[in-house]
């Protein structure tokens, strides 16, 4: 490590959350970030991580590719019309409880739709969902603990008890409270000139509030933690004894040095907040029907079990895109965290 | 003395809860009696909202759930009225109390021992994987934590319906009366967090195991074994015992995708109907149950903490 590098971009202490004040500050616990090439290409030596990056490229590739397919089809004569109409993720049809086979490679539904054109168009919501709501918990988070940490005293203490408060809240009542109030307002706002496709839109558009609203809490506890530690820091009291102001030292400071931190715990928010849709669309708060999610095409396979004909299908195929995603994020999250040798993103 | 202040904050901090959910679930569009049967006219509706008070201001609505409202009877003396926590606005035959009562054991039994396989795979995996680190007992172990935490109960619970229940016929469907009853739903709840409990501990176990006082007690001459389980193990599985006490507090309320895949009469229903009934009154007792739990667990796992970490202190 340079010696400019090491002035601007210093050790991080004890990033660990879960540690309480008390724990002794020399343990080993205390490391952190630096080169950005050196990161990069320990990330690129873990094959798993590497591995899992090319499979959720894959996965978008494909995600865009097969409705467009579709969509194209539709044009190219009576054989593509067929095929776009066969595949459509939404058009019914009498072939209902087909088991994968050639025709339809996942089977088919309750309603005779194809599984795979469900499945891949899941794929978008879920990820959709996963990572905008990430992205809503990543704003919130960060604004508040940062503000929190850098502020410190009393507004600082102030803060963090609202966020130990909504801990104490059961998220699930939160969450269905708070989806359930924004329809209510939303019906109230548009009454009857709601436009039927609108509806679902902006259905999923509570869904990205609620799961970021939930999901908060851990970021915002983590920046604190670390704005808190950074703040002290001697090279940060340097720079405020040079004259710079809080803007100056958050944006060349304090937000440079919780980057690692921030984007590991990202990368870790967005599978837990696509199992928190899941099960939302199970409970039927998440994604309307028609629309698909894999959550919600597991509901409905959940549905449909009986002990006469077992249609494992219906579970196996989204269950198993969505454990593949979760698998491949947590690999990458990993991956990233040991890149940066980024320490207590578990939360 | 640190303990101690903390629990006599926890019925401010209760209070508070109470108020916040109460304030929430009122806010929310909807009232407890809109999916029931349309009354046959509206001044029966009217009265139902009188009966349950449901026409008063929020507040006033606050003070009476608390039994702080005291009201003139006709007689024009002052009478105190009846606290309304209790009242469940939608099993209008039950209490909030019998409604808890009767699913919390279920709850507690189901959570307790999901804990418990969590616990009994999840530590073992998390440290062998530590102790075997690099080596293929490292590999497997890790492998299966992150499949663990990659898997849902809501995925694995069908599955494992579908193959031990339904398929082979090994295995009860449902319900909860029988110990053979147990194995899947408390299958389906663990192993998550197993997983997750793994990860943690091989994680902790790694922090520690490269710090000065192992070396140290390996250079006095104790064994391996000891080492590990008596230093690395101790200080490692701190990360564990903080996330045990949310982690209990969510499975001892229940747990809603296997309790209702399962047909387990538990407290995750509620947990869930409750809130889209707008029952207010046990949708606030529910959340004052898991916030007590919570507190009074937070405040186990720091104790567990100081005993474990001895350089630990609170103030």
């Amino acid at each position: 490590m340079s010696e400019r590098n090491e002035g601007r971009k210093p050790k991080v202490e004890n990033l660990a959350m879960q540690a309480p004040d008390g724990l002794d500050p020399g343990s080993r616990r205390s490391l952190l970030v630096a080169r950005p090439s050196g990161a990069w290409s320990r990330f690129k030596r873990n094959r798993p991580a590497v591995l899992s990056v090319w499979l959720l490229a894959a996965l978008l590739l494909l995600m865009v590719a097969w409705p467009a397919t579709l969509r194209v089809a539709a044009f190219a004569g009576p054989n593509g019309a067929q095929f776009s109409q066969t595949y459509d993720p939404d058009h019914l049809s009498d072939e209902q409880f087909q088991p994968p086979g050639g025709r339809h490679w996942f089977g088919t539904d309750v309603h005779g739709r194809d599984l795979l054109s469900r499945v891949l168009c899941g794929a978008q919501i879920s990820l959709l969902v996963g990572l905008v709501g990430a992205g809503v918990s990543l704003v919130l988070g960060v604004l508040w603990g940062a503000v929190a940490g850098y502020a410190g005293g009393r507004v600082d203490s102030f803060m963090m008890r609202f966020v130990d408060i909504l801990y104490s809240l059961p998220s699930i009542i939160f969450v269905i409270v708070l989806i359930t109030t924004l329809e209510g307002v939303l019906k109230k706002w548009l009454g009857g000139l709601a436009a039927p496709g609108l509806d679902r839109t902006v259905r999923l558009l509570f869904l990205f509030v609620g799961l970021g609203a939930v999901s908060w809490l851990t970021m915002a506890r983590i920046v604190r933690g670390q704005v808190l530690s950074l703040r002290q820091r001697a090279f940060v009291e340097a720079s405020r004894a040079l004259g710079a102001g809080p803007a100056h030292i958050l944006r060349r400071h304090i937000i440079p040095n919780i980057l690692g931190v921030v984007i590991v715990y990202l990368t870790l928010t967005v599978p837990a907040i696509m199992l928190y849709e899941s099960f939302l669309s199970y409970l039927g708060l998440g994604v309307q029907p028609p629309m698909a999610s894999w959550g919600s095409l597991i509901a409905e396979g959940a549905d449909q079990m009986n002990p006469i004909r077992i249609y494992w299908w219906l579970i196996a195929f989204p269950g198993g895109f969505l454990v593949t995603t979760l698998l491949a994020l947590n690999f990458l999250g990993d991956g990233l965290r040991d890149a940066w040798d980024v320490r207590g993103g578990n939360g | 003395m640190y303990f101690i202040k903390r629990l006599v904050l926890l019925p401010a901090l209760l209070l508070l809860i109470s108020f916040l959910a109460f304030l929430l679930v009122h806010v929310t569009p909807g009232g407890p009696f809109d999916r029931e049967r349309q009354p046959a006219s509206p001044e029966i509706e009217r009265a139902l909202q009188v009966k349950y008070h449901l026409d008063e201001p929020v507040l006033k609505q606050y003070l009476r759930y608390l039994g702080l409202v005291w009201e003139k009877d006709p007689h024009g003396r002052w009478r105190h009225s009846p606290a309304s926590f209790n009242v469940s606005l939608k099993y209008r035959s039950h209490t909030v109390a019998d409604i808890i009562a009767q699913a919390l054991p279920v709850s507690l039994s189901l959570g307790l021992l999901g804990f418990g396989f969590a616990l009994g795979v999840g530590l073992p995996v998390g440290y062998f994987t530590a102790v075997r680190r690099g080596r293929w007992e490292d590999y497997a172990g890790s492998l299966f934590a992150i499949l663990a935490v990659c898997i849902p109960g809501l995925v694995l619970a069908p599955l494992l319906l579908m193959l031990f229940a339904l398929k082979w016929r090994l295995l009860p469907v449902g319900l909860w009366t029988s110990p053979l009853h147990v194995i899947l739903p408390v299958t389906a709840l663990g192993l998550y967090f197993s997983g997750k409990i793994a990860r943690l501990l091989r994680e902790g176990m790694l922090n520690t195991m490269s710090a000065e006082f192992i070396t140290t007690a390996r250079a006095k001459g104790l064994s391996e074994t000891a080492v590990l389980l008596k230093h690395a193990f101790r200080l490692g599985v701190l990360p564990v015992v903080s996330y045990s006490g949310p982690l209990l507090a969510d499975l001892l309320t229940g747990s809603f995708v296997i309790e209702t895949l399962f047909q387990i009469p538990g407290l995750g229903l509620h947990m869930v109907n409750s809130s889209l009934n707008s029952d207010y009154t046990l949708t606030v007792g529910l959340a004052l149950l898991y916030a007590a739990l919570l507190v009074v667990l937070n405040l186990l796992v720091d104790f567990a903490y100081a005993l474990l970490d001895r350089r630990v202190r609170y103030e």
